[in-house]
Protein backbone atom coordinates (compact mmCIF):
# COMPACT_ATOMS: atom_id res chain seq x y z
CA UNK A 1 0.00 0.00 0.00
CA UNK A 2 1.70 3.38 -0.83
CA UNK A 3 1.58 6.12 0.65
CA UNK A 4 2.93 9.68 1.34
CA UNK A 5 4.57 11.37 4.83
CA UNK A 6 4.54 14.95 4.92
CA UNK A 7 7.73 16.68 7.12
CA UNK A 8 6.64 20.17 8.31
CA UNK A 9 9.31 22.29 9.54
CA UNK A 10 7.21 25.34 11.99
CA UNK A 11 8.06 28.33 13.91
CA UNK A 12 7.13 26.09 16.71
CA UNK A 13 7.56 22.91 16.59
CA UNK A 14 7.81 19.72 13.53
CA UNK A 15 4.76 18.37 12.14
CA UNK A 16 4.25 14.51 10.64
CA UNK A 17 1.23 14.87 8.20
CA UNK A 18 0.34 10.95 7.04
CA UNK A 19 -2.37 9.45 4.53
CA UNK A 20 -2.10 6.63 2.22
CA UNK A 21 -2.22 6.88 -1.31
CA UNK A 22 -5.29 8.51 -2.46
CA UNK A 23 -4.24 11.85 0.05
CA UNK A 24 -7.65 12.11 0.96
CA UNK A 25 -7.70 11.72 4.65
CA UNK A 26 -4.56 13.02 7.30
CA UNK A 27 -3.17 12.32 10.93
CA UNK A 28 -1.50 14.47 12.03
CA UNK A 29 1.49 14.05 14.54
CA UNK A 30 2.99 17.02 16.31
CA UNK A 31 4.35 19.01 17.46
CA UNK A 32 7.42 17.60 17.74
CA UNK A 33 10.14 19.44 19.82
CA UNK A 34 7.27 21.96 20.88
CA UNK A 35 8.53 25.57 21.31
CA UNK A 36 11.82 25.58 19.21
CA UNK A 37 12.05 26.67 15.72
CA UNK A 38 12.18 24.12 13.05
CA UNK A 39 14.24 25.26 10.14
CA UNK A 40 13.60 21.79 8.15
CA UNK A 41 13.28 18.29 8.22
CA UNK A 42 14.36 15.48 5.93
CA UNK A 43 14.07 11.86 5.69
CA UNK A 44 16.89 9.58 3.64
CA UNK A 45 16.50 8.55 0.12
CA UNK A 46 18.23 5.15 0.93
CA UNK A 47 16.16 4.71 4.06
CA UNK A 48 12.94 6.32 4.89
CA UNK A 49 12.52 5.46 8.19
CA UNK A 50 16.21 8.02 8.72
CA UNK A 51 14.78 11.49 9.45
CA UNK A 52 16.73 14.56 10.27
CA UNK A 53 15.62 17.77 12.02
CA UNK A 54 17.27 20.92 12.10
CA UNK A 55 15.77 22.64 15.90
CA UNK A 56 16.64 25.79 16.92
CA UNK A 57 16.43 28.20 19.05
CA UNK A 58 17.47 32.24 19.78
CA UNK A 59 17.91 31.30 23.33
CA UNK A 60 19.62 28.06 23.29
CA UNK A 61 21.09 27.74 19.62
CA UNK A 62 21.30 24.93 17.67
CA UNK A 63 19.95 21.46 18.28
CA UNK A 64 20.25 18.20 15.48
CA UNK A 65 17.24 15.38 15.80
CA UNK A 66 17.44 12.31 14.45
CA UNK A 67 14.89 9.67 13.91
CA UNK A 68 15.24 6.07 12.88
CA UNK A 69 11.70 4.89 12.90
CA UNK A 70 10.10 7.20 10.84
CA UNK A 71 9.37 10.37 13.23
CA UNK A 72 7.86 8.16 16.36
CA UNK A 73 11.08 8.76 18.19
CA UNK A 74 13.85 10.89 17.83
CA UNK A 75 17.35 11.22 19.69
CA UNK A 76 19.54 14.42 19.61
CA UNK A 77 22.84 14.20 17.50
CA UNK A 78 25.71 15.93 17.18
CA UNK A 79 25.43 20.03 17.30
CA UNK A 80 29.11 21.13 17.02
CA UNK A 81 29.38 23.24 13.66
CA UNK A 82 32.98 24.60 13.57
CA UNK A 83 34.50 26.19 10.78
CA UNK A 84 37.51 24.81 9.31
CA UNK A 85 40.43 26.53 10.42
CA UNK A 86 40.65 30.57 11.07
CA UNK A 87 36.98 31.18 9.88
CA UNK A 88 38.29 34.22 7.80
CA UNK A 89 35.58 36.83 7.19
CA UNK A 90 32.95 37.85 4.89
CA UNK A 91 31.36 41.26 3.93
CA UNK A 92 29.43 42.88 6.71
CA UNK A 93 26.39 45.60 6.14
CA UNK A 94 28.78 48.20 6.87
CA UNK A 95 30.90 47.36 4.17
CA UNK A 96 33.60 46.26 6.76
CA UNK A 97 35.05 42.42 6.84
CA UNK A 98 33.21 40.54 9.15
CA UNK A 99 34.18 37.16 11.08
CA UNK A 100 31.80 33.74 9.72
CA UNK A 101 29.99 33.26 12.86
CA UNK A 102 27.80 29.77 13.34
CA UNK A 103 24.26 30.70 14.32
CA UNK A 104 21.78 28.02 12.74
CA UNK A 105 21.17 25.12 10.21
CA UNK A 106 19.22 25.92 7.28
CA UNK A 107 18.68 22.89 5.58
CA UNK A 108 19.59 19.20 5.46
CA UNK A 109 20.31 17.19 2.85
CA UNK A 110 20.98 13.28 3.40
CA UNK A 111 22.77 11.56 0.70
CA UNK A 112 21.11 9.10 -2.16
CA UNK A 113 22.34 5.94 -1.02
CA UNK A 114 23.95 6.50 2.42
CA UNK A 115 21.43 7.24 5.16
CA UNK A 116 24.55 7.99 7.62
CA UNK A 117 25.73 10.32 5.01
CA UNK A 118 24.26 13.82 4.91
CA UNK A 119 24.52 17.43 4.37
CA UNK A 120 24.20 20.98 6.30
CA UNK A 121 23.45 24.15 5.30
CA UNK A 122 24.01 26.78 7.41
CA UNK A 123 23.49 30.61 8.56
CA UNK A 124 26.65 32.00 8.28
CA UNK A 125 26.73 30.31 4.78
CA UNK A 126 29.21 27.19 4.65
CA UNK A 127 28.20 23.80 4.23
CA UNK A 128 29.06 20.77 6.28
CA UNK A 129 28.92 17.09 6.22
CA UNK A 130 28.22 14.18 8.46
CA UNK A 131 29.38 10.56 7.55
CA UNK A 132 28.38 8.77 10.82
CA UNK A 133 24.69 9.94 11.17
CA UNK A 134 25.08 13.33 11.88
CA UNK A 135 27.60 12.46 15.44
CA UNK A 136 29.71 14.59 13.91
CA UNK A 137 30.08 17.17 11.74
CA UNK A 138 33.02 18.52 9.34
CA UNK A 139 32.91 21.51 7.21
CA UNK A 140 33.79 21.60 3.63
CA UNK A 141 35.43 24.68 3.83
CA UNK A 142 36.30 25.61 0.00
CA UNK A 143 33.27 26.39 -0.76
CA UNK A 144 34.13 29.56 1.35
CA UNK A 145 36.96 30.67 -0.93
CA UNK A 146 33.72 30.81 -3.78
CA UNK A 147 34.69 34.43 -3.15
CA UNK A 148 33.38 34.64 0.25
CA UNK A 149 35.19 37.51 1.30
CA UNK A 150 32.37 39.27 -1.11
CA UNK A 151 29.23 37.48 0.21
CA UNK A 152 27.04 39.96 2.11
CA UNK A 153 24.49 39.28 4.23
CA UNK A 154 20.25 40.70 3.43
CA UNK A 155 18.09 41.07 6.02
CA UNK A 156 16.87 37.35 6.19
CA UNK A 157 20.58 36.59 7.04
CA UNK A 158 22.97 34.54 4.63
CA UNK A 159 22.41 31.08 4.84
CA UNK A 160 22.77 28.13 2.89
CA UNK A 161 19.17 27.24 1.98
CA UNK A 162 19.46 24.39 -1.21
CA UNK A 163 21.79 21.47 -1.83
CA UNK A 164 21.06 19.30 -5.01
CA UNK A 165 22.55 16.72 -5.69
CA UNK A 166 23.26 15.23 -9.09
CA UNK A 167 22.09 11.28 -9.10
CA UNK A 168 24.03 10.95 -11.91
CA UNK A 169 27.53 12.09 -10.69
CA UNK A 170 28.18 11.77 -7.24
CA UNK A 171 30.84 14.20 -7.00
CA UNK A 172 28.35 16.79 -8.78
CA UNK A 173 26.73 19.06 -5.86
CA UNK A 174 24.29 22.53 -6.66
CA UNK A 175 23.96 24.77 -3.87
CA UNK A 176 22.23 28.27 -3.04
CA UNK A 177 23.13 30.78 -1.19
CA UNK A 178 20.40 34.02 0.10
CA UNK A 179 22.53 37.03 -1.28
CA UNK A 180 25.51 35.37 -2.35
CA UNK A 181 24.19 33.27 -4.55
CA UNK A 182 24.55 29.58 -6.48
CA UNK A 183 27.92 27.36 -6.69
CA UNK A 184 28.72 24.00 -7.45
CA UNK A 185 31.38 21.86 -7.33
CA UNK A 186 32.25 18.67 -9.63
CA UNK A 187 34.62 17.21 -7.23
CA UNK A 188 32.50 16.58 -3.97
CA UNK A 189 33.29 19.82 -2.35
CA UNK A 190 36.89 19.88 -2.50
CA UNK A 191 36.74 22.90 -5.14
CA UNK A 192 33.31 25.33 -5.80
CA UNK A 193 32.99 28.24 -8.15
CA UNK A 194 30.06 30.56 -8.73
CA UNK A 195 27.28 29.85 -11.30
CA UNK A 196 25.55 33.07 -11.74
CA UNK A 197 26.04 33.98 -15.23
CA UNK A 198 23.08 35.09 -16.86
CA UNK A 199 21.63 36.55 -13.60
CA UNK A 200 20.54 40.33 -13.26
CA UNK A 201 19.98 41.76 -9.96
CA UNK A 202 19.43 45.52 -10.99
CA UNK A 203 17.77 46.21 -7.71
CA UNK A 204 20.07 44.53 -5.48
CA UNK A 205 23.47 44.87 -6.28
CA UNK A 206 25.31 48.21 -7.75
CA UNK A 207 26.68 45.65 -10.73
CA UNK A 208 23.65 43.86 -11.77
CA UNK A 209 25.52 40.92 -13.74
CA UNK A 210 28.30 40.16 -10.36
CA UNK A 211 29.84 37.40 -10.33
CA UNK A 212 28.46 37.25 -6.99
CA UNK A 213 25.92 38.81 -4.38
CA UNK A 214 22.69 37.55 -6.18
CA UNK A 215 19.92 36.97 -3.85
CA UNK A 216 18.43 33.43 -4.97
CA UNK A 217 15.87 31.65 -3.47
CA UNK A 218 15.47 28.41 -4.46
CA UNK A 219 16.82 26.50 -7.04
CA UNK A 220 15.59 22.91 -8.80
CA UNK A 221 16.08 19.68 -10.76
CA UNK A 222 14.53 16.77 -12.28
CA UNK A 223 16.13 13.96 -11.56
CA UNK A 224 16.05 12.49 -14.32
CA UNK A 225 18.47 15.50 -16.21
CA UNK A 226 20.58 17.03 -13.34
CA UNK A 227 22.00 19.45 -16.25
CA UNK A 228 18.63 21.27 -16.20
CA UNK A 229 18.02 23.79 -13.69
CA UNK A 230 15.19 26.10 -12.29
CA UNK A 231 15.86 29.16 -9.95
CA UNK A 232 13.73 31.46 -7.90
CA UNK A 233 15.44 34.59 -7.60
CA UNK A 234 14.59 37.23 -5.85
CA UNK A 235 13.51 38.88 -8.36
CA UNK A 236 12.92 36.75 -11.90
CA UNK A 237 12.40 32.61 -12.71
CA UNK A 238 15.41 31.11 -14.72
CA UNK A 239 16.40 28.28 -15.99
CA UNK A 240 19.94 26.74 -16.94
CA UNK A 241 20.17 24.10 -19.39
CA UNK A 242 24.02 23.71 -19.04
CA UNK A 243 24.28 23.25 -15.10
CA UNK A 244 24.49 26.40 -14.22
CA UNK A 245 27.22 27.61 -16.78
CA UNK A 246 24.59 30.08 -17.75
CA UNK A 247 20.89 31.23 -17.39
CA UNK A 248 18.23 32.83 -18.48
CA UNK A 249 14.76 34.41 -17.46
CA UNK A 250 11.54 32.21 -17.83
CA UNK A 251 9.40 34.52 -16.12
CA UNK A 252 7.30 34.97 -18.86
CA UNK A 253 3.78 35.87 -17.82
CA UNK A 254 3.35 35.60 -14.56
CA UNK A 255 2.09 38.44 -12.36
CA UNK A 256 4.79 38.84 -10.53
CA UNK A 257 8.19 36.96 -10.40
CA UNK A 258 9.02 37.33 -7.08
CA UNK A 259 8.70 34.45 -5.16
CA UNK A 260 10.48 31.54 -3.06
CA UNK A 261 10.11 28.22 -4.00
CA UNK A 262 10.44 26.20 -7.12
CA UNK A 263 9.43 22.90 -7.88
CA UNK A 264 9.57 20.27 -10.49
CA UNK A 265 6.76 18.24 -11.15
CA UNK A 266 7.57 14.33 -10.79
CA UNK A 267 7.42 12.22 -13.59
CA UNK A 268 7.22 16.05 -15.98
CA UNK A 269 10.75 17.52 -16.13
CA UNK A 270 9.43 20.43 -17.95
CA UNK A 271 6.35 20.84 -15.55
CA UNK A 272 7.83 23.02 -12.71
CA UNK A 273 5.79 25.18 -9.80
CA UNK A 274 6.23 28.80 -8.57
CA UNK A 275 4.60 30.68 -5.83
CA UNK A 276 4.47 34.45 -7.05
CA UNK A 277 4.43 36.81 -4.20
CA UNK A 278 3.74 40.25 -4.56
CA UNK A 279 7.26 42.23 -3.81
CA UNK A 280 10.28 42.17 -1.59
CA UNK A 281 8.56 44.62 0.29
CA UNK A 282 5.05 43.23 0.78
CA UNK A 283 5.98 39.19 1.16
CA UNK A 284 1.98 38.18 0.54
CA UNK A 285 0.31 37.21 -3.01
CA UNK A 286 -1.21 39.66 -5.40
CA UNK A 287 -4.45 40.87 -5.05
CA UNK A 288 -4.52 38.62 -1.65
CA UNK A 289 -5.22 35.52 -4.33
CA UNK A 290 -3.06 32.54 -3.07
CA UNK A 291 -2.28 31.37 -6.48
CA UNK A 292 0.32 28.62 -7.95
CA UNK A 293 1.81 28.95 -11.03
CA UNK A 294 2.29 26.41 -13.34
CA UNK A 295 4.39 25.75 -16.36
CA UNK A 296 4.44 22.49 -18.41
CA UNK A 297 6.95 24.08 -20.81
CA UNK A 298 9.86 24.66 -18.58
CA UNK A 299 8.40 28.11 -18.35
CA UNK A 300 7.67 31.22 -19.98
CA UNK A 301 4.05 30.19 -20.18
CA UNK A 302 2.52 29.58 -16.75
CA UNK A 303 -1.13 28.65 -15.62
CA UNK A 304 -2.85 29.97 -12.55
CA UNK A 305 -3.79 27.00 -10.58
CA UNK A 306 -6.71 28.25 -7.98
CA UNK A 307 -8.80 25.64 -7.12
CA UNK A 308 -8.83 25.08 -3.69
CA UNK A 309 -6.88 27.88 -2.50
CA UNK A 310 -8.18 31.03 -1.03
CA UNK A 311 -8.86 33.69 -3.67
CA UNK A 312 -9.55 36.85 -1.27
CA UNK A 313 -8.10 38.17 1.77
CA UNK A 314 -5.18 35.99 2.05
CA UNK A 315 -2.11 37.57 2.74
CA UNK A 316 0.13 34.49 3.68
CA UNK A 317 3.69 33.89 2.33
CA UNK A 318 5.49 30.89 1.36
CA UNK A 319 8.79 30.39 2.30
CA UNK A 320 12.07 29.02 0.39
CA UNK A 321 11.89 25.63 1.90
CA UNK A 322 7.91 24.95 1.87
CA UNK A 323 7.06 22.96 -1.09
CA UNK A 324 7.54 19.37 -1.94
CA UNK A 325 6.19 16.91 -4.64
CA UNK A 326 5.62 13.28 -3.99
CA UNK A 327 6.49 10.54 -6.70
CA UNK A 328 2.90 8.97 -6.84
CA UNK A 329 1.68 8.11 -10.30
CA UNK A 330 -1.02 11.17 -9.77
CA UNK A 331 1.89 13.51 -8.55
CA UNK A 332 1.27 14.93 -5.52
CA UNK A 333 2.14 19.24 -4.82
CA UNK A 334 2.18 20.51 -1.54
CA UNK A 335 3.10 23.69 -0.05
CA UNK A 336 3.19 25.48 3.39
CA UNK A 337 2.20 29.01 4.39
CA UNK A 338 3.21 31.35 7.13
CA UNK A 339 -0.13 31.13 8.31
CA UNK A 340 -0.25 27.77 9.51
CA UNK A 341 -1.76 26.26 6.30
CA UNK A 342 -0.85 23.31 4.79
CA UNK A 343 -2.11 22.99 1.36
CA UNK A 344 -1.85 19.68 -0.97
CA UNK A 345 -3.64 18.50 -4.61
CA UNK A 346 -3.02 15.00 -5.26
CA UNK A 347 -3.37 15.77 -8.85
CA UNK A 348 -0.37 17.92 -9.81
CA UNK A 349 -2.25 21.32 -8.85
CA UNK A 350 -5.50 20.96 -10.63
CA UNK A 351 -7.60 20.75 -7.14
CA UNK A 352 -6.35 22.21 -4.08
CA UNK A 353 -7.15 21.56 -0.29
CA UNK A 354 -5.83 22.39 3.08
CA UNK A 355 -4.08 19.65 5.11
CA UNK A 356 -4.36 21.41 8.00
CA UNK A 357 -5.55 25.18 8.80
CA UNK A 358 -3.45 26.52 12.51
CA UNK A 359 0.01 25.07 12.66
CA UNK A 360 2.50 27.96 13.15
CA UNK A 361 4.08 29.89 10.97
CA UNK A 362 5.16 27.00 8.48
CA UNK A 363 9.36 26.81 7.65
CA UNK A 364 9.62 23.83 5.71
CA UNK A 365 7.53 21.06 4.00
CA UNK A 366 9.45 17.98 2.50
CA UNK A 367 7.27 15.26 1.44
CA UNK A 368 8.33 11.14 1.72
CA UNK A 369 6.45 8.62 -1.00
CA UNK A 370 6.24 5.31 1.08
CA UNK A 371 5.46 1.81 -0.85
CA UNK B 1 25.49 18.54 45.99
CA UNK B 2 24.99 21.56 43.73
CA UNK B 3 21.27 21.70 42.93
CA UNK B 4 20.64 23.38 39.28
CA UNK B 5 17.41 24.71 37.67
CA UNK B 6 16.88 24.39 33.72
CA UNK B 7 15.41 26.11 31.65
CA UNK B 8 11.88 24.32 30.54
CA UNK B 9 13.03 23.71 26.76
CA UNK B 10 16.36 22.53 28.03
CA UNK B 11 14.73 20.09 30.97
CA UNK B 12 12.98 18.79 27.76
CA UNK B 13 15.92 17.99 25.92
CA UNK B 14 17.76 16.47 28.54
CA UNK B 15 14.65 14.62 29.34
CA UNK B 16 15.11 15.67 33.05
CA UNK B 17 11.79 16.83 35.25
CA UNK B 18 12.66 19.61 38.59
CA UNK B 19 16.32 19.89 39.92
CA UNK B 20 19.73 18.48 38.05
CA UNK B 21 21.99 17.34 41.34
CA UNK B 22 25.11 17.55 40.48
CA UNK B 23 28.75 16.01 42.09
CA UNK B 24 31.52 19.31 42.04
CA UNK B 25 34.51 18.65 44.14
CA UNK B 26 35.80 21.37 45.13
CA UNK B 27 34.41 25.11 45.33
CA UNK B 28 32.19 25.33 42.96
CA UNK B 29 32.39 27.78 40.33
CA UNK B 30 30.17 28.27 37.49
CA UNK B 31 32.38 26.80 34.92
CA UNK B 32 32.74 23.77 37.30
CA UNK B 33 29.05 23.86 37.34
CA UNK B 34 28.39 23.94 33.61
CA UNK B 35 31.44 21.44 33.18
CA UNK B 36 29.83 18.56 35.11
CA UNK B 37 26.27 19.80 33.76
CA UNK B 38 27.77 18.96 30.28
CA UNK B 39 29.46 15.96 30.99
CA UNK B 40 26.38 14.37 33.18
CA UNK B 41 24.12 15.31 29.76
CA UNK B 42 26.05 16.29 26.43
CA UNK B 43 22.80 16.52 25.05
CA UNK B 44 23.72 20.30 26.50
CA UNK B 45 26.64 21.28 25.32
CA UNK B 46 26.31 23.87 22.78
CA UNK B 47 23.07 24.91 24.50
CA UNK B 48 24.65 26.89 27.38
CA UNK B 49 27.62 27.65 26.18
CA UNK B 50 28.71 28.37 22.61
CA UNK B 51 30.58 24.92 21.68
CA UNK B 52 33.47 26.55 20.65
CA UNK B 53 34.30 29.96 21.99
CA UNK B 54 32.71 28.14 25.37
CA UNK B 55 31.00 31.57 26.01
CA UNK B 56 27.60 31.86 27.72
CA UNK B 57 25.05 32.35 24.79
CA UNK B 58 23.43 35.52 24.73
CA UNK B 59 20.04 35.34 25.97
CA UNK B 60 21.02 32.81 29.18
CA UNK B 61 21.20 33.87 32.45
CA UNK B 62 22.51 32.57 35.66
CA UNK B 63 21.41 33.40 38.63
CA UNK B 64 21.76 32.64 42.24
CA UNK B 65 20.98 33.50 45.88
CA UNK B 66 19.22 36.85 43.98
CA UNK B 67 22.04 38.06 42.08
CA UNK B 68 23.24 37.54 38.59
CA UNK B 69 26.10 35.77 37.80
CA UNK B 70 25.47 35.88 34.03
CA UNK B 71 28.67 38.44 33.67
CA UNK B 72 30.54 36.76 36.00
CA UNK B 73 33.72 35.72 35.06
CA UNK B 74 33.64 31.92 34.29
CA UNK B 75 36.05 31.08 37.43
CA UNK B 76 33.78 32.91 39.94
CA UNK B 77 33.34 31.16 42.86
CA UNK B 78 28.91 30.77 43.36
CA UNK B 79 28.05 31.08 46.81
CA UNK B 80 28.10 29.64 49.79
CA UNK B 81 24.20 28.47 49.99
CA UNK B 82 24.93 27.32 46.19
CA UNK B 83 28.07 25.39 47.28
CA UNK B 84 26.44 23.73 50.36
CA UNK B 85 23.34 22.84 48.38
CA UNK B 86 20.93 25.44 50.43
CA UNK B 87 20.01 27.25 47.13
CA UNK B 88 19.99 26.24 43.50
CA UNK B 89 21.92 28.05 40.53
CA UNK B 90 19.26 29.20 37.90
CA UNK B 91 19.93 29.17 34.31
CA UNK B 92 17.69 31.10 32.66
CA UNK B 93 16.30 32.07 29.46
CA UNK B 94 16.06 35.75 29.02
CA UNK B 95 12.76 37.54 28.87
CA UNK B 96 11.73 37.98 25.62
CA UNK B 97 9.84 40.97 26.14
CA UNK B 98 7.25 42.44 23.85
Amino acid sequence: MSGVRLLVGTKKGAFILTSDGKRERWDVSGPHFAGWEIYHVKGSPADPNRLYASQTSGWFGQIIQRSNDGGKTWEAVGNKFAYEGVPGTHKWYDGTQHPWEFKRVWHLEPTLKDPDTVYAGVEDAAMFRSTDGAQTWQELPALRNAKGDLWQPGAGGMGLHTILLDPSNSKRIFIAISAAGAFRTDDGGETWRPINKGLKSPYELPDPTAEVGHCVHRIAMHGSRPSVLFMQKHWDVLRSDNAGESWHEVSGNLPTDFGFPIDVHAHEPETIYVVPIKSDSEHYPPEGKLRVYRSRTGGNEWEALTNGLPQRDCYVNVLRDAMAIDSLDSCGVYFGTTGGQVYGSADAGDHWSAIVRDLPAVYSVEVQTLQ
Amino acid sequence: MIRVVLPAHLKTLARVSGEVKLDVPGQPTLLSVLDALETRYPVLRGTIRDQVTQERRPFVRFFACQEDYSLEPPETALPGAVAKGEEPLLIVGAMAGG
